[in-house]
């Protein structure tokens, strides 16, 4: 028990004060960044017993855990469209609904940096747990360490994600089959682009957003339409674009893939910004898209839940997938003729998330 | 997007392709060379090849600047960086992963403690200088015509305004030397064994230079060239008009980039380049080898800004490997699946060859784009039942 009078202790100076190395140091300055900042704006009764960790309920019979990481160093950490708190939760929480999973709970740990503005720091808790409660996952637990000036980049996020999967769930990059039909649930690039521009300071008439946001409920949606097996493949295009995630699928599945260039949605603001630059938005990166591989027998249904749903409300069938023992990802291009898709070489956009 | 996909719409697309099979049905074989790294990129990227009778024929050229980069200029650049820590070294990304000796880039000995930063414009690189007055900044200038001129503007203002810590790695090359050495190689020219019907020429090089450097080639070599855009449908009108020119026997220098390209090119520019660089006797191309007055250096005048001068660089030359077929692939003499390294230790991950460096190369356009059509694949259609014995190439 803190049986200091409340008089005594000075409260966080979150208006000018700064990151020190004592906020990592164990002490009573952690202890008061712990309770002033994350714990209140987490608000919840795990964090509020100040425990090492968090104990959960069992999940419902039938149901399984799924656990899911996922570490956040974008640059810069405030971009048009979110932040590295909004992004932080929706990574993991991406991660576990694209398993098939209803997302529950969070584990959270900062690595600050000397120095760092804690007016900023709370912007990012704040819209850290606005994130995570309009996702509907409370953040459990946390930690918290410091590194000297110079050491790190202001703020770096990792969050640990647990969900239940509920009976009969089991979607897998492993699980597609030839003939299954392809679907994104909107526009491509959008995230990695408005990265991009605040980074290199481009400017167009009317600004680039980021497309981050939780894809759970998207998901939920999809499975109250068709039946589960139906679904076969989920994914979030992030890192590396649609053109990544559809390899990769195409490489667990061992399939090939079919794809038609001109039903992908991508904004012309992208588009353009993707001209500019000289690179394809097959390969940029993506925070708030699901591409599902479904059964073509259930694909229309599927495809009218993702566009009744306001994170989907672009969705469209780009393609399906082949036997081929290559597994190759092709796509027919909007001039009229094929190419390939390949695996993205080498890094097009460094610390995108 | 305006301007933009008015130049790769489908159905004119089909439009000119059947112009194309009707005019190229003579019977004879057609072998075109698009010089230019852009309009490979494009053919490939825009399936372009799927649009031509399977008697056209497009051989890529070696204008991809990063792919002639030599290895020894680049390790010049990476033991400037590493030897000396004041040295902040700026470039083009597309030059950051072109592979050096001792499995080294510039990207890897970034990771090894060397400055090194990616640049979107000389203008930038002198423009990091001045915020840097305590540091040594050195641009590492590549590319054809295109990109010479802000390099020579980047080095009148450095000198103009007195900024003594910026210098220049000056790689620019010509891209009429280039074409001459093609067509002056034993394969193309005595022996006849590599059938050469035409060039689509330059798309940006020309907005600088001018249609008339081409003049020289269609006169003396009888070879047609004809000027493109980098859209898609660009290539595809051309590859039209090199048609008509073959079967009509003439061999003449024609403009498709009107829209950006005149006969005497861009004079202020031409002017610029000229005073701020003079002839190397020789440069060393990767994949063509040594190739006579093909590259600039920076005028006595500048030196001062000249980063070999400056800094005393000496540049040792390195072979590529000795199975890589990469000079034979730009001269159109071999295609990339003769090369007994393409797609086993030569890959767009780990490029042995000039080639297989940059996404504008022909190795790495067909590993990226095209290899699927040197296998053949089964493809299932949804709509009927699955059928084992469908195969289509």
């Amino acid at each position: 028990m803190n049986t200091v009078k409340p008089g005594y202790v000075r409260p966080l100076d979150l208006r000018n004060g700064r990151v020190d190395l004592g906020f990592g140091a164990g002490g009573r300055a952690m202890a008061q960044l712990i309770s002033e900042l994350f714990a209140r704006a987490f608000a919840n009764a795990y964090l509020a017993r100040g425990d090492d960790g968090a104990v959960l309920p069992a999940p419902a019979a039938g149901e399984r855990l799924v656990m899911a990481t996922d570490a956040h160093v974008v640059s810069p950490l405030f971009f048009p469209g979110g932040d590295i708190g909004s992004l932080s939760v929706h990574g993991t929480v991406n991660d576990l609904a694209v398993m098939g999973a209803r997302p529950l709970y969070l584990a959270a740990s900062f690595i600050l940096e000397e120095g760092y503005p804690l007016a900023e720091l709370a912007r990012i808790v704040d819209s850290m747990a606005a994130a995570a409660r309009a996702a509907g996952v409370v953040v459990v637990t946390g930690d918290t360490k410091v590194v000297e000036q110079g050491k790190g980049d202001g703020v770096f996020i990792t969050t640990t994600g647990v969900g239940a999967l509920p009976a009969g769930r089991d979607p897998g990059g492993a699980r597609a089959r030839p003939g299954d039909v392809v679907l994104l649930s909107g526009r491509i690039g959008d995230h990695g682009m408005a990265i991009m521009a605040q980074r290199e300071s481009l400017a167009f008439d009317s600004e680039i957003v980021s497309d981050s946001a939780a894809l759970n409920g998207l998901v939920e949606a999809l499975y109250a339409a068709v039946p589960a097996e139906a679904i076969r493949v989920l994914r979030d295009p992030t890192r590396g674009g649609l053109a990544t995630t559809l390899n990769e699928i195409a490489t667990q599945s061992g399939v090939g893939m079919e794809l038609d260039e001109a039903a992908i949605p991508v904004s012309p603001q992208v588009h353009a910004a993707c001209e500019l630059l000289g690179l394809d938005s097959l390969y940029v990166a993506n925070e708030g898209k699901l591409v599902a591989l479904c059964a073509p027998e259930h694909a229309e249904a599927a495809l009218a839940a993702l566009r009744a749903h306001p994170l989907g409300a672009e969705a469209a069938r780009i393609g399906a997938t082949t036997a081929d023992p290559q597994h190759f990802v092709q796509i027919r291009t909007g001039f009229g003729g094929r190419r390939m898709v390949d695996w993205l070489a080498g890094e097009q956009l460094p610390r995108i998330c | 997007m305006k301007y933009v996909d008015e130049f790769r719409d489908g159905a004119l697309a089909a439009g000119l392709a059947r112009a194309i099979a009707r005019e190229a049905g003579s019977g004879r074989d057609y072998a075109f060379m698009e010089f230019c790294g852009g309009h490979t990129h494009a053919i490939s990227r825009y399936g372009v090849a799927d649009l031509l009778p399977p008697n056209v024929r497009m051989i890529h050229g070696p204008g991809c600047p990063v792919c002639v980069l030599p290895i020894g200029r680049v390790d010049m650049a990476i033991r400037l960086a590493l030897a000396r820590p004041e040295v902040i070294l700026c470039t083009y990304g597309d030059c950051l992963r072109v592979p050096a000796s001792d499995g080294l880039s510039l990207l890897k000995a970034k990771a090894r403690g060397a400055d090194v930063r990616m640049v979107y414009s000389a203008a930038d690189a002198l423009a990091l200088a001045v915020r840097e007055p305590a540091r040594e900044v050195v641009f590492f200038a590549i590319g054809f015509e295109t990109t010479t001129p802000p390099t020579a503007l980047v080095l009148r203002q450095a000198a103009a305004q007195g900024v003594a810590n910026f210098s220049v790695i000056c790689n620019h090359v010509l891209t009429p030397s280039a074409i001459s050495t093609i067509l002056e190689s034993p394969e193309v020219r005595r022996l006849g064994t590599v059938p050469l019907d035409g060039f689509i020429g330059p798309a940006h090089v020309s907005t600088i230079i001018g249609s008339q450097p081409y003049e020289f080639f269609a006169e003396e070599y009888r070879k047609p060239v004809v000027i493109a855009g980098f859209e898609p449908l660009d290539v595809m009108q051309a590859i039209r008009m090199l048609v008509r020119q073959v079967n009509e026997g003439r061999a003449e220098v024609e403009n498709e980039f009107a829209r950006a390209v005149v006969p005497d090119g861009n004079l202020k520019a031409k002017t610029l380049v000229a005073e701020t660089f003079e002839l190397r006797r020789s440069f060393e191309w990767r994949g063509l080898g040594l190739v006579p007055y093909s590259a600039l250096r920076i005028r006595a005048a500048f030196a001062p800004w000249d980063a070999e001068a400056k800094f005393g660089l000496d540049y040792r030359p390195v072979p590529d490997h000795r199975a890589c077929e990469c000079g034979a692939i730009l001269r159109g003499v071999r295609k990339p699946t003769d090369c007994k390294l393409f797609g086993t230790v030569c890959t767009p991950e780990t490029p042995m060859g000039s080639c297989m460096v940059s996404s504008e190369g022909a190795c790495a356009a067909h590993y990226n784009y095209g290899r699927f059509r040197d296998m053949p694949v089964r493809v299932v259609d949804n709509s009927a039942p699955p059928n084992p014995d469908q195969e289509t190439a």
